[in-house]
């Protein structure tokens, strides 16, 4: 039992890549063994993720179920890793959504084995970036990720599938190319690759030029950091490194979608809080005004370009951007304030901060859940009618009321609406930005605007109207279908009503950044 | 009763029914009797527990209330702001003072009403429907169950709204219930027009649900500004923490706020109010928000949603006085007053020209909003909130005797089989006094109401007082802004009294003009009963506001509505006004004749000429409006077209926007030149490894082919190991696998390093 006690963290990091080659072993037309087998082992990493969750200690919010082992002395990389109140949540996120995303891909026929397959290793390495506290451990995860995705998309996808998966795969490829050379470049320079002496020996380094080279330090660090910047703001995406997004989500099958908008974009905002603002506090600083403005962009660009649109998937794909814009901000907020001298003494511009990156890291979790439950219900709906085009659906609502009504309830918590859980986010981050970025904020109201009108216009094309006779015989929803989108709804609704629930487990650690 | 139980009871008001929505969504749905009867039963129980809690409030004496005006006070620790072992959070809470507990009192009875109402209003207990999402005249709407679910939620927004101690869970009641709205608006998404040439104009149910929620929204993203500007000052959301002379105070030393910045914190939050209770310039959605079924006309329109809207400036009236005060800035005043005026009078003018009958009562309540409006932007706190509750009740009552109306009408149509005219149609009315009594009776006392008939009504002492507010403003400061106010007012007022007098003519009086008026027949008890209730309400409610010193006399303290309601920030204003931060504090007016004067001219001016142009000789069949030949077929057009700012909007910000949107953001920046971009960038690198492919196959040639083979080779193996594509996946997993060993190893045996 101590050996489970003491390695919960790889246990639940590395057990979905056990079960994927357990899968392995299944023989290939068992096709619902392993839909069930995948179903059954995702959800042993939620149970593991529970039990830490309830093991956490709040009182000191610091990382906890610390693993630390020898893995690369010579380079100064270890196996480290830990959880605290920001990737606990993030954690939870990806356990609750991988099951959900496998259960709603039993409708997947061709190659059901390696998709699963596939989605666990996917699951792993989300996992595993969550809990690294090394950036060699961190980038390897990182581009592991990536290939399970790519294949999602390529091989499961839609009708213009080439395009899109080269696509994500070159421009997450371009963002992780100067991220490779930086960690390079930490690492050389300081001796080691993990985070937490990073955190001293890198933001600290005394000298003005890095060892044995001519290159000054200020400019090393300038370097590194637009490197990291750029690999994380193609991630979230961040307006304009958006572009990659509404192809890779039409084009991806259902459950690729829900987990590449439900957790693959927040890895990018994670490496904003985990990596760039704790690595670079001064150039963060520096630049907060710009990453809050690129942020806006996201916030009302997102909002227009989704209302622009009349295929329904791509319509929520782009409120993706719409929506991580205010994460993005957020994160502009804690970037001015964590860099910035005297922060920690003011008590406004402190709670500042803590405002907006609270609301920041809930409103990931938030995202998550909401876009998860919207890509869904878009495959739901595509499953049956085998369109997305908003000009030809009508008069749903009557024919699958049950559907209706679930499509409204997610629609509205994507919208923000006040008891649902978005809005207790996206009010944390308009409440920590208003004092510091108040333009870039006044203007992002016209993206939260528009937020309504793409959502209304959605739920208009489809529900509302005269019933097309096309779609009569379109039947509800499914025992399965329900299951999947539920538990979504259910914690979309606790959100919204208690949500200290889950924030109290984020606030304690962003309290103790800045306290 | 104890203070631990007027605080549970205080918490349950709103509970019951927000669980009902839940109930009814989850569970119930399908039995629609049982659906109904739950919403009955959470609002009763409302209403008795808002009705216990109010007279709990009152009973405490206003003498008291004064020194203490949030009687009921319960708060919990809500959302994590900081430091845990501090106790850093935004909490959420209830609170009832006098304001509020008035507001509870009209709010609960309204609601109600509109419920009982409801259940008669879609034919309950008459063979079902059929169309779902549609009107189903005579009938009974398949969809009952869902209207009775969004309705209680609608009114547990509502409760929640008022005895929020926040200004947060206001604002959560607030956008939900701009949901409801939305929701119930659209109640009929199926539903198209297909309009005769000189009919009333139409849009579709669910078009005039969008604009409703877009509309107001505008709005809300602004007033969400105020409100984290207002935590941000304050420290705080508690409106009895915050809005005390203390933090009052402290913020305006606050460099960051002072007075400047307290008016534009009030104006912010004011911009809230123009979308919510549908002031000019974002009145538009209100109209055609008409087009939800009729009791939810008359909880929007009356009991919840519009008057929230004055609620909230209301319930933050010492941030506007400050704002607007000594030290503040004049132009937060001239802001709001002239915003209120200007929409009292313009929709006045435009209601005077509608054909529908309940476009007339929609543009009157735009207009009798921009009186609450008006008197709050001159500083008129206790005129307004008592307008507010007069209107909350004999506007409800209007509204649902207009229902009737239309289902009398509709009855009618369904006897003759026509179902081309417009049972809303005024013009196609007449003579329904003998045809519903009832429905006429209790018509014309709300109609009276919103009039102002002196003495009797409610709509008159509650007009009267903000005459007299403006009228002393002037008088006795100097204010121009109270002249402007009392003319603007005065000018909306006459025509008030007139489109009543022209509305109640037309339908009720002559003979009828149509074979739907002809056969129409009163409502059935379900409708009626809830138009008696609200009858008594739209008279005797203004008897509490009857000023202490009217006519001149010495009354004592009988105006109880100013008594009361003013001890709710009576303390705070003392406070406010020895630190010279407002202009006024809570004050008795000296009496005057001419606001009085002013009030029995245009109350009984406007009736008067409604009496003469369409009362003494009711319309025969097919004559034009006489109103026509009066104004000019020109200025008739263009009342009657609502001054065209739907048209105006349409041209300037919505289709614009469209634009924008589709062409703009997404085809030229997205598609054209992000991607575009990107696709150079990738043609470039194409060309030249097209070039370094050729250069490869003529330097290396055959080298290169045999490791190619290898691998290829390799995989073919591999592959039979695994159907699919899965050598794609091989492929690139070895050549990043490889990379990072290779840089791994670079690194490890100091390769990089001894290249600088």
């Amino acid at each position: 039992m101590n050996f489970i006690q003491d390695n919960l963290l790889p246990l639940t990091v590395f057990f979905p890549a056990l079960a994927a080659l357990i899968i392995l072993l299944v023989p290939n037309d068992e096709k619902n063994v392993i839909r069930r087998l995948a179903l059954a082992f995702s959800l042993v990493p939620l149970a593991l993720t529970l039990y830490m969750w309830f093991q956490y200690d709040r009182y000191t919010a610091n990382l906890q179920f610390e693993v630390m082992a020898q893995w690369f002395p010579a380079i100064g990389s270890s196996f480290h890793m830990g959880l605290d109140g920001i990737s606990l949540p993030m954690f939870l996120l990806t356990t609750i959504l991988a099951p959900l995303s496998i259960l709603a891909s039993f409708s997947i026929e061709d190659k059901v084995k390696m998709y699963m397959v596939l989605f666990l290793v996917l699951e792993m390495a989300m996992l595993g970036l969550f809990a690294s506290l090394d950036l060699i451990i961190f980038f390897i995860f990182w581009e592991f990720g990536l290939v399970p995705m790519y294949f999602l998309i390529r091989l499961w996808g839609g009708a213009d599938r080439e395009y899109a998966s080269f696509k994500f795969m070159i421009y997450t490829m371009a963002g992780s190319l100067g991220l490779l050379l930086s960690i390079q470049v930490m690492g050389l320079a300081t001796g080691t690759f993990d985070i937490i002496q990073l955190m001293d020996k890198w933001v600290h380094m005394e000298g003005t030029h890095l060892a044995g080279t001519g290159l000054s330090i200020e400019l090393v660090k300038n370097v590194a950091f637009w490197a990291f910047v750029i690999a994380f703001a193609i991630k979230v995406p961040v307006w304009p490194f958006h572009t990659w997004l509404p192809d890779a989500h039409t084009q991806a099958p259902t459950a690729g979608s829900m987990i590449l908008a439900g957790v693959l974009l927040k890895l990018g905002a994670y490496g904003f809080i985990r990596l760039v603002i704790p690595l670079f506090p001064e150039q963060a600083n520096l630049t907060a005004g710009i990453l809050a403005t690129f942020g806006m962009l996201s916030v009302v660009l997102g909002g227009f370009a989704a209302f622009g649109q009349w295929d329904f998937k791509r319509l929520v794909a782009y409120s993706s951007i719409n929506h991580m814009g205010f994460v993005v901000m957020g994160i502009a907020v804690m970037a001015y304030a964590y860099g910035r001298a005297g922060s920690f003494a003011d008590p406004g511009v402190a709670q500042d901060a803590i405002m907006a990156t609270n609301g920041a890291v809930f409103q990931m979790f938030n995202h998550g859940l909401s876009a998860a439950g919207m890509f869904f219900l878009v495959g739901v709906i595509y499953d049956r009618a085998h369109t997305r085009d908003l000009k030809e659906f009508g008069g749903i609502w009557t024919i699958l009321p049950v559907y209706g009504t679930i499509l409204i309830f997610t629609s509205m918590a994507s919208l923000g609406l006040p008891g649902l859980n978005g809005f207790v986010s996206e009010f944390l981050v308009v409440r920590g930005s208003w004092e510091i970025f108040a333009p870039q904020l006044a203007m992002a109201m016209l993206g939260l605007l528009m937020t309504g009108a793409y959502i209304l216009k959605a739920i208009g094309q489809t529900l509302h109207g005269q019933v097309n006779p096309r779609w009569v015989k379109l039947p509800d929803m499914t025992l399965r279908e329900h299951l999947v989108i539920w538990p979504l709804m259910v914690l979309m609704l606790s959100l919204g009503i208690w949500p200290q629930w889950l924030l109290v487990f984020i606030n304690d650690t962003v309290t103790k950044l800045f306290g | 009763m104890g203070e631990q139980t007027l605080q549970t009871m205080t918490w349950l008001i709103p509970v019951g029914p927000l669980l009902t929505f839940f109930l009814i969504v989850l569970f119930t749905k399908h039995n629609r009797t049982l659906s109904w009867l739950l919403a009955w039963a959470a609002t009763i129980s409302s209403l008795v527990l808002a009705w216990t809690v109010a007279l709990n409030v009152f009973a405490e004496g206003y003498h008291h209330l004064e020194e203490h005006p949030n009687v009921v006070k319960s708060a919990i620790d809500w959302l994590p702001v900081g430091d845990f072992a501090q106790g850093t959070w935004l909490q959420m809470g209830v609170a009832v003072n006098p304001l509020t507990a008035v507001m509870l009192l009209m709010v609960s009875f309204a609601i109600v009403m509109i419920f009982v109402y409801s259940v008669g209003y879609h034919n309950y207990g008459q063979p079902r429907g059929s169309h779902i999402g549609e009107p189903n005249h005579g009938q009974e709407d398949p969809l009952i169950a869902r209207f009775f679910a969004l309705m209680s939620l609608f009114a547990g927004a509502m409760l929640l709204l008022v005895v929020s101690d926040n200004l947060l869970m206001l604002f959560i009641g607030w956008e939900i219930m701009g949901f409801c709205s939305y929701s119930l608006i659209g109640f009929w998404y199926a539903r198209e027009y297909h309009l005769e040439p000189g009919a009333i104009p139409h849009i579709p149910p669910r078009k005039a649900a969008v604009k409703a929620f877009m509309t107001t929204r505008i709005a809300d993203v602004v007033m969400l500004l105020g409100i984290v500007y207002f935590y941000r000052v304050f420290g705080t959301l508690n409106f009895a923490d915050a809005l005390s002379a203390h933090g009052l105070e402290t913020a305006v030393h606050l460099v960051s706020a002072g007075i400047p910045g307290l008016g534009l914190m009030a104006l912010l939050l004011f911009t809230g109010t123009v979308g919510k209770s549908a002031q000019w310039p974002l009145h538009v959605w209100l109209p055609d928000a008409m087009e939800g079924p009729t009791p939810v006309s008359a909880t929007i329109h009356a009991a919840a949603m519009v008057s929230a809207g004055v609620f909230m400036i209301i319930r933050i009236f010492p941030l506007i006085a400050v704002g607007m005060g000594p030290q503040g800035s004049p132009t937060v005043g001239w802001v709001i007053a002239g915003i209120g005026s200007f929409t009292a009078l313009m929709a006045a003018t435009i209601a005077v020209a509608q054909y529908d009958v309940k476009g007339v009562l929609a543009y009157s309540t735009i207009s009798q909003l921009g009186f609450m409006v008006a008197a709050v932007g001159m500083g008129a706190y206790v005129a307004a909130a008592f307008h507010l509750i007069t209107h909350g009740f004999f506007k409800a009552l209007l509204f649902l005797a207009s229902g009737s109306v239309i289902h009398g009408m509709e009855h009618g149509a369904m006897e003759v089989h026509d179902h081309h005219t417009d049972p809303q149609d005024m013009r196609y009315m007449g003579g329904l006094r003998h045809k519903m009594p009832r429905t006429f009776w209790t018509f014309l006392i709300g109609g009276m109401a919103l009039s102002g008939l002196p003495f009797i009504t409610a709509g008159f002492w509650s007009k009267d007082e903000i005459f007299a507010d403006a009228w002393y403003q002037f008088s006795h400061d100097g204010s121009a802004l109270g002249l402007f106010v009392f003319i603007m007012l005065g000018l909306a007022a006459f025509l008030t009294a007139f489109y009543t007098m022209r509305q109640i003519s037309m339908t009720f009086f002559g003979q009828p003009r149509t074979p739907l008026a002809e056969h129409a027949h009163e409502s059935s008890n379900f409708m009626t009963i809830p138009l008696m209730g609200l009858s008594i309400f739209a008279v005797a409610a203004g008897w509490f506001g009857i000023p202490d010193t009217f006519l001149g006399l010495d009354l004592g303290k009988i105006n109880l509505f100013h008594h009361y309601v003013g001890s709710a920030i009576y303390k705070v204003m003392e406070e406010l006004h020895e630190a010279h931060l407002v202009h006024h504090a809570i004050e008795t007016l000296p009496w005057s004749w001419v606001p009085l004067i002013a009030s029995l001219v245009v109350a009984l001016g406007g009736l008067a000429v409604g009496w003469t142009l369409y009362a003494r000789k009711p319309l025969q069949k097919d004559q034009k409006d006489p109103l026509i030949g009066i104004l000019g077929p020109g200025l008739h057009t263009f009342l009657n077209n609502k001054w065209y700012w739907d048209e105006l909007y349409q041209k300037v910000f919505i289709a614009p926007t469209v634009y924008f949107s589709e062409k703009i953001v997404y085809e030229v920046m997205d598609k054209g030149i992000i991607d575009g971009f990107l696709h150079l960038v990738a043609h470039v690198f194409y060309t030249i490894g097209r070039y370094m492919k050729r250069t490869e196959e003529l330097v290396f040639g055959d080298g290169v082919d045999w490791v190619k083979d290898q691998f290829l080779a390799m995989v073919k193996e591999f592959r039979q190991l695994q159907t699919g594509k899965i050598q794609e996946y091989v492929v690139v997993s070895m050549l990043i696998a490889s990379a990072l060993i290779a840089v791994v190893l670079a690194i490890n045996y100091g390769w990089i390093t001894s290249l600088f």
